[in-house]
């Protein structure tokens, strides 16, 4: 281990690195990938027999994603603040660009075009433009304070716009909820006053109301989460089931038997899936890594002095810790189920490969800096 | 590691300074300056994400509280559960049958059914090589032809042993498959076999109760309750072998009936089978012949000719009938086996038995009248129970003179027991003709079929017959029993009637002095023994026979004996028959009525 081991007088990049990198944060985010690699050795396998593919497709593939994602995560984060705005702003234009020719280009699967096919590889650009939104609007609201006359709620409100536009033309309600729930956190960040946070919030339950009068399967989705007894409800109550089958310390490895009747059951439903094999303890490990991950992070950059760092790592936290309570709490019933994968454990490439960058952002931004100033890079 | 440090560095402060409330209140020091908005606004940041953080703590802890309440507390949702799969088979459990105690009769058994696809047999000697190994009963060529048939679905062998199924499930051949399925099981085997009847493989009912009430089995799951109590069932069954074997005799039948609403305690027709094995049972044993089998009941018959007499009004109990010398009608003569050259009055007819009497009491009241009683009291018709396997009586095509004399000591009719049985109860009751029924609980609409007058001279007659006349083999102190016997000579396979070849019947009831239970024996061909000096009459068999059972089922059916019960008829064990008005007074109107 002596090649990880750097000196406090170390210089070099990697050096600095080590020394300045939230190491708790660190070590959270791969024990989350271990223990999401175990749980998908365990769900992946019934999900491909379900679709009559090899059973390890989902574990290998997702074992091949995983260090490019660590790589990407580990190389982001080594970026100074400014370098990760510029990052942040080049990947968001990419993104959004791909987002506007993928719903001529892209694969319809499920009634969705998210997909697009770039050099064989099948890539979900709402996946990357979520954390690059993140940094992008961050910087947006903090430029409103450092440069006095910038338009920031104006750009910030277009942005917005613009890519929750793109993303419900897919249509995909769940990642652009995702997304606005972000923004609005970074807008309350930004010190929105307390008058139109509340507007915001009315809106918002207006909105939710609308939406399930306007759109049907998300009236459908309420409906059978209000009304069990109806139709529809196979997946939650299979979930049910496991959760109690699974008791304090599950049945044990591979004994699980709901996840071959779940069909999401490596992606949307994997904490079912922890719950019946692994026990309540396992769960609850989960939930505290997400946890500790979150209020880690926040508590980390309430030390900072530069506004871009704070509303940026809020964002990027906020969607993170966002994901991770959606699809534990659908799985839970606790709430209407919504198609989100549990970040870092569920099977999916474009998805970790965003989650790395995600990630990469925040550990970058969490990193300790001696001499900060205010809208400045260190 | 979750720490908000606001304040960690040491700053060098003056002396005083930290009293300073503007320098205090600066929860941050920053390394450069910044100017005053800024610094709101990095407050505000500050403070709005402690926010942020304290609600993602709520959310998560509300996770993790809801999966300690699911995991934990397993908190039941009122959701239903999910139903299994489409794949489960229907329930098809047949309901179960039940004695009047709830005892169980018949019930279900889950099994496992042997079958093949032939179109998917790979190699059919091979597979069949297999199957013989593990089931050698089975025939080698049958098998083989079934595998080879090009059928879809074969039965091969039903009703595996689970180490029988896992055997054959161990040698995965392919084309073979189990079916799920469920096997009818009799727990008392022989005990109720006529009465419960049998089912086929299918379990679909083809005999008995089972056959009767097939639908009512298939929809209702509740238990078919009946009328039966078990432990008399097995009191008569017992006692009935015990008596075929005794005086090897080639059947039998034992009948116990409420006489106060017609429902059948216990019905016994032997030899009988074990419904499990119904089609591998010789046909005789499958034969009912309680319900099934119509027999001239002899003598036993009296007591309805008796009874037909008295309640015409034109007889009395003291009337006089000559018996003194056979009587002729064109080619036949009735005799009397004890002919006594006297006289005798309706007593002394029925207690001696004598067919002369009775003839000369037909006669005197005519065959039609005979013929209205007898339909009255349901003897011209099958009997009304509920089972498949019931006959109607043979009666006489012409019913001419000489028929209604033969009938009224019966000979030239022929009825099921249980018709006997449901007779007598109506003779003993009060005169109230119930339906025999083998289910508890059945709602009945008695008819009125004599006076209660003649009924409690029944009674009287009928103990009478077992304190002084053919009966007293059955009689067991206490219990009051009254009764008649009959030996029929049966019909011979040469046209006549058979000299030696007995059927002998003891009907009887008790306690007579509030009648209970009827019960009905009939011993198909007993023979005379030396402990019987050679006699085979009813007298010697079926009487004795029907004393047994009365005293081992009276104290199940709440009925004790009673020796100051036999104080009202007192009278009777001393009767002078040739006095019988006088001994009878207490019925008619007499000054020794007995207080009941």
């Amino acid at each position: 281990m002596s090649n990880l081991t750097f000196a406090r007088t170390d210089t070099s990049i990697l050096g600095r690195w080590w020394w300045t990198v939230d190491r708790w944060l660190l070590a959270t985010v791969f024990l989350l990938v271990i223990v999401g690699m175990i749980l998908l050795m365990a769900a992946g396998p019934a999900a491909a027999d379900r679709i009559h593919a090899d059973p390890f497709m989902f574990v290998r593939k997702q074992f091949f994603t995983m260090p490019f994602a660590l790589a990407l995560m580990l190389g982001v984060s080594m970026l100074s603040p400014l370098a990760v705005r510029k990052v942040g702003l080049i990947g968001f234009a990419i993104t959004l660009l791909l987002l506007v020719v993928a719903p001529a280009l892209g694969s319809e699967i499920k009634g969705s075009t998210r997909w697009l096919y770039i050099g064989g590889v099948s890539i979900q650009p709402s996946e990357f433009a979520k954390p690059c939104f993140a940094v992008v609007s961050g910087w947006v609201f903090s430029a409103r304070h450092t440069s006095p006359g910038f338009p920031g709620y104006r750009i910030a409100v277009v942005l917005w716009l613009t890519l929750v536009g793109l993303l419900i033309i897919q249509p995909d309600l769940g990642q652009s909820m995702l997304v606005t729930a972000m923004w609005a956190a970074q807008f309350f960040l930004a010190g929105l006053h307390l008058f139109w946070v509340a507007l915001l919030v009315a809106i918002t339950l207006c909105g939710a109301v609308g939406a399930y009068f306007i759109l049907p399967h998300v009236q459908k989705r309420v409906d059978s989460f209000l009304n069990p007894e109806g139709a529809d409800t196979y997946q939650i109550q299979k979930a049910m089931q496991a959760f109690r089958d699974g008791g304090l310390f599950g049945r044990g490895p591979g004994e699980g038997t709901v996840k071959a009747a779940l069909p999401d059951s490596h992606t949307d439903f994997i904490f079912a899936v922890a719950g019946e094999e692994f026990g309540m303890l396992v769960c609850l490990l989960v939930v505290g890594l997400f946890a500790f991950l979150v209020i880690r992070g926040m508590s980390r950059v309430m030390e900072e002095n530069n506004l871009f760092v704070i509303i940026a790592t809020g964002g990027l936290l906020v969607q993170f810790g966002t994901q991770a309570m959606v699809n534990m709490a659908s799985s839970l019933h606790l709430m209407p189920t919504k198609g989100m994968t549990l970040p870092f454990i569920s099977y999916g490439g474009s998805s970790i490969m965003g989650l790395g960058l995600g990630m990469g952002f925040i550990l970058a931004l969490t990193r300790k800096r001696w001499s900060s100033a205010i809208g400045e890079t260190s | 590691m979750i720490g908000f440090r606001f304040s960690k560095k040491e700053r060098f402060l003056y002396p005083g300074q930290e009293l300073r409330p503007h320098t205090r209140g600066r929860r941050k020091a920053p390394d450069v300056m910044v100017d005053e908005p800024t610094r709101l606004a990095l407050e505000v940041g500050r403070t709005r994400m402690m926010v942020a953080a304290s609600l993602f703590a709520m959310v998560y802890l509300a996770i993790g509280i809801r999966l300690f309440d699911l995991m934990v507390l397993k908190s039941t949702d009122r959701r239903p559960p999910v139903s299994q799969s489409a794949t489960v088979p229907l329930d098809t459990k047949r309901a179960e049958i039940v004695d009047r105690n709830g005892l169980v009769l018949a019930t279900n058994l889950p099994t496992v059914n042997l079958y093949a696809d032939s179109t998917k047999i790979l190699n059919a000697e091979e597979a069949t090589t297999k199957l013989l190994a593990l089931m050698p009963d089975l025939n080698r060529e049958e098998v083989l032809s079934k595998l080879m048939s090009g059928r879809r679905f074969i039965y091969l062998e039903r009703n595996l042993s689970p180490r029988l199924q896992a055997a054959i499930n161990a040698q995965g051949i392919p084309g073979i498959y189990f079916e799920d399925s469920e096997r009818r099981i009799y727990p008392h085997g022989h005990m109720v076999s006529h009465v419960l009847g049998a089912t086929d493989p299918d379990n679909g009912g083809i005999a008995g109760i089972e056959r009767s009430f097939d639908q009512r089995l298939k929809d209702d799951q509740q238990p078919l309750r009946l009328s039966l109590d078990l432990r008399v069932q097995a009191v008569v069954r017992d006692t009935l072998l015990a008596a075929i074997t005794d005086f090897q005799a080639v059947g039998g039948v034992g009948l116990v009936m409420d006489a106060n609403n017609g429902q059948v305690i216990a019905l016994v027709s032997l030899p009988d089978y074990d419904p499990a094995e119904f089609g591998n049972s010789p046909a005789d044993s499958q034969f009912n012949r309680a319900t099934l089998g119509v027999y001239e009941m002899g003598s036993s018959f009296k007591l309805l000719n008796t009874a037909m007499a008295l309640d015409s009004g034109q007889i009395r109990v003291a009337d006089m009938f000559d018996t003194s010398r056979p009587l002729k009608i064109s080619r036949f003569t009735i005799s009397d086996d004890h002919p006594i050259p006297r006289p005798q009055n309706v007593a002394e007819i029925l207690v001696h038995s004598s067919n002369i009497g009775s003839a000369r009491m037909a006669m005197a009241l005519g065959s039609e009248h005979q013929r209205e009683f007898l339909g009255r009291m349901g003897m011209l018709s099958p009997p009304p129970i509920e089972l498949p396997e019931i006959s109607p009586p043979l009666i006489p095509a012409q019913w001419r003179e000489i028929a209604m004399m033969t009938i009224s000591y019966g000979h030239g009719i022929a009825v099921t027991s249980v018709n006997l049985a449901t007779a007598v109860s109506a003779l003993v009751n009060g005169g109230r003709l119930y339906k025999p029924t083998l289910l508890l609980d059945t709602p009945q609409d008695p008819k009125q079929v004599i006076t209660p007058q003649t009924s409690m001279l029944m009674r009287y007659l009928m103990r009478l017959v077992v304190s002084e006349g053919t009966g007293k083999k059955a009689d067991v102190p206490g219990y009051l029993i009254g009764g008649k016997t009959g030996s029929a000579e049966k019909v011979s396979q040469h046209g006549g009637y058979d000299t030696h070849n007995l059927r002998t019947t003891f009907a009887a009831a008790f306690p007579l002095d509030d009648p209970r239970y009827v019960v009905l024996t009939v011993l198909d061909e007993p023979k005379g023994l030396k402990s019987t000096y050679g006699f085979a009459t009813a007298g010697w068999n079926a009487a004795p026979t029907t004393g047994k059972i009365i005293s081992q089922i009276a104290p199940l059916l709440g009925v004790f004996p009673r020796l100051d019960a036999m104080q009202p008829y007192a009278p009777l064990n001393n009767v002078d028959l040739k006095n019988i008005t006088q001994s009878i007074a207490f019925i008619t109107g007499g000054a020794r009525a007995p207080a009941r």
